[in-house]
């Protein structure tokens, strides 16, 4: 009974590196979406589309990271959001309870994401010694847990309302960048230069950081040792590699990525709660996203990401229109139901996990080395 | 001579482990005080621990059998609960009707539809879910897990989003009063059931020779295979039975707690994880074990802390790991 599970449908870093007609044209697909999330504010006027924008920044950044457990390390963790909910309760608790200008907000982001590091290195040293699947479960409930103190500490961090304040000056809608004769903010391409756009450079800059810094790990020769672990446990350690300190590493690091990326999003939003930071369904979207995009491959984060982003906003109103249509067949319509998208993307997931295992990204890839 | 090394000896001969509930519940009755709250909190913790046993120990088995973790094990548990909800409505006469022997009989009917479920949907379960990932660890957690949203969205799309109230029959609602101490006897049903269920598992695998087989594929999965046995078809079997107790479980709890809802799978999914990792994986003893302590402390605790109450699992689970890694009694060491 060794883990050596058969992940070589999941392609290595060498496989990225020798460019594929699918590669070029994954690349190019990556690039299109990286140019438009740059520009989202310029491209999109409404603010909808400025939210779902800032939404994928921050996503990326958890799918990319939990890609580094599960992809890169073969880790299976159920914890990712407890962390990601540290980072955001952290700058929430600090800008609630400190105030909003930035030094509160370094504190309680630097309080958050050290919190996640140290529960990230007691929950590796005490169960990444054992098998994939206890990990999943250790996780799975560690995280549950987490959930549950949220919504009692109520005093701390407001319970299941959350925590609702305000950020520093420079991200107000009515701060003015630039302004202009009239003293109104000035405006570049039609677009006011308000605290808005510094809010969502903000973003995009924090979690494009987090991003390129995570690409770099895995082809870093820390990644290549990741990947060993992944394909022969065994083997990397008879080789001198000491896989639990390895394994704990990586852990901390998709961690801190995620608390990272927690902190953006309660500054993005203004608001922190169980359902927006920790809840289960979250950790679901995220594993649903690294799976569709592909394990393994890193950019294929960002292509989980857009896809379900875009399904989210979109399968539901192709939901309810077969509703409509099919409301004289019995079960059907209750099957069709907007509410019901759950179902189709895991009937989705379950294909995609038995037919291409190595996700969008992956199967792209390997299309061109095979033609 | 360390501390722990002179507790041992006699922490084994008062039985190790199996005498982790005996204590819990001794070192209880001081601190609840009453003697009467005492058992009532005991019967209450029992009878949960049963019925999470009798959820958790599919789980468990199917797992030390095949290596395969099953998240979707609560989806079992959810439509057993929803099933037998629908069947006691349906028999709402019987279920109301003043005579224990249609009280029962519509209780039975609940709760054999519910196992019967279980065993079909679990052979289409394990050739649609578990089969085709088998041997591969990751992609069973995924495919599993994906499982568990489809049956629960189906769930949801069958029986509403809306809470579901269960019928109880109407002889296993009222309490009994020995010395002070109220007892509900729904709570002792429910643990006479889960003791039968274990004394019936206990006896299959400790003295049949299909619990001979199953053990033995516990132990070294391609020794028995070498020897000639079929262990693929065991494991369905194994895989059926899990699955039939899970919404057996699930019946019973829809009966205890009134109301169900669609999220009870992913609830319950929490709570026989931290059972199976306190037991120790692939042990039907250790499944048993942990349900106990959760129910017993989950109750005690709702008593005497009752902030603490939904923290208690998880602080039990850490104590657990921090003594014994695998478990309290697990049968697969690997």
């Amino acid at each position: 009974m060794t883990d050596t599970a058969a992940e070589r449908d999941l392609p290595s870093t060498a496989a990225c590196a020798r460019p594929t007609a699918g590669g070029v044209a994954l690349f190019s697909v990556i690039a299109v979406i990286g140019l438009l999330l740059l520009f989202a504010p310029f491209v999109f006027s409404d603010v909808r589309s400025t939210q779902v924008a800032a939404r994928i920044c921050v996503f990326v950044v958890l799918a990319a990271s939990y890609d580094l457990l599960i992809g890169y390390t073969g880790i299976v963790s159920f914890a990712h959001t407890m962390f990601f909910g540290m980072g955001a309760y952290g700058a929430a608790m600090g800008l609630k309870f400190g105030g909003a200008d930035w030094g509160h907000l370094l504190l309680g982001s630097v309080g958050g994401v050290l919190a996640a590091a140290v529960l990230a290195v007691l929950i590796g040293l005490l169960s990444l010694r054992v098998k994939a699947l206890f990990f999943a479960m250790v996780t799975l409930a560690a995280g549950s847990v987490m959930m549950v103190l949220a919504s009692q500490l109520t005093s701390l961090t407001g319970g299941e309302d959350g925590l609702v304040y305000s950020t520093p000056r420079l991200f107000k809608p009515a701060m003015k960048l630039v302004t202009n004769a009239d003293g109104e903010a000035a405006r570049l391409f039609g677009v006011p230069l308000d605290g808005r756009l510094a809010l969502y450079y903000f973003v995009f800059i924090v979690c494009l950081v987090v991003f390129v810094l995570l690409a770099r790990i895995v082809r870093s020769p820390l990644g290549t040792v990741l990947e060993a672990i992944r394909e022969n446990e065994l083997r990397a350690e008879a080789i001198g590699y000491r896989v639990v300190a390895y394994r704990t590493a990586v852990f901390v690091i998709a961690a801190v990525a995620a608390a990272v990326a927690g902190v953006v999003w309660a500054v993005w939003l203004r608001y922190t709660g169980p359902d927006t930071t920790l809840s289960f369904d979250i950790m679901i979207d995220i594993l649903l996203m690294v799976v569709i995009g592909g394990m393994g491959t890193m950019y294929g984060a960002i292509i989980g990401v857009v896809v379900m982003s875009l399904a989210q906003s979109y399968l539901k109103d192709l939901m309810s229109a077969a509703a409509g249509a099919t409301s004289g067949v019995p079960i059907l319509p209750h099957l069709l139901d907007p509410d019901r998208w759950p179902l189709w993307l895991g009937l989705l997931f379950i294909l995609l996990v038995l037919f291409f295992p190595a996700g969008i990204a992956g199967t792209l890839m390997k299309k061109g080395s095979r033609s | 001579m360390r501390l722990s090394d002179k507790i041992a000896p006699s922490f084994e001969r008062i039985g190790g482990v199996y005498a982790l509930p005996v204590i819990l519940m001794i070192v209880a009755l001081p601190l609840v005080g009453s003697l009467s709250s005492w058992v009532t909190l005991t019967v209450a913790g029992l009878a949960m621990g049963m019925m999470i046993f009798l959820m958790a120990s599919g789980l468990s088995l199917v797992f030390g059998l095949m290596n395969v973790l099953n998240f979707g094990h609560s989806a079992f548990i959810s439509f057993g609960a929803f099933i037998a909800a629908s069947v006691l409505t349906g028999l709402s006469a019987w279920v109301g009707a003043h005579s224990l022997g249609f009280n029962l009989l519509a209780l039975f009917a609940a709760i054999g539809a519910a196992s019967l479920f279980g065993l079909v949907a679990g052979i289409v379960f394990e050739y649609l879910i578990i089969r085709p990932v088998a041997g591969d660890h990751l992609r069973q957690i995924l495919i599993t897990m994906g499982a568990l949203i489809v049956s629960e969205e189906l769930v949801r799309a069958i029986w509403g989003d809306n809470p579901i109230t269960v019928a109880r029959p109407a002889a296993l609602n009222g309490i009994f009063v020995i010395g002070g101490a109220s007892i509900e006897i729904y709570r002792v049903f429910a643990f006479c059931l889960g003791l039968a269920v274990f004394v019936g598992l206990y006896l299959v695998l400790n003295r049949t020779r299909i619990g001979l087989l199953i053990r033995a594929g516990v132990e070294n999965r391609e020794m028995v295979e070498a020897l000639g046995f079929r262990i693929e078809r065991l494991f369905v079997g194994v895989f059926m039975l899990g699955s039939a107790l899970a919404a057996m479980g699930g019946a019973m709890w829809a009966g205890y707690q009134g109301t169900i809802t669609g999220s009870l799978g992913s609830e319950m999914l929490i709570l026989i994880t931290i059972v199976v990792i306190i037991g120790g994986l692939g042990s039907i003893e250790g499944s048993l074990l942990g349900a106990l302590l959760v129910g017993l402390l989950g109750n005690y605790v709702a008593f005497l802390f009752p902030k603490l109450s939904l923290a208690s699992n998880m602080l039990l689970m850490m104590a657990v790991l921090l003594w014994r890694p695998w478990g309290l009694k697990p049968a697969v060491k690997s």
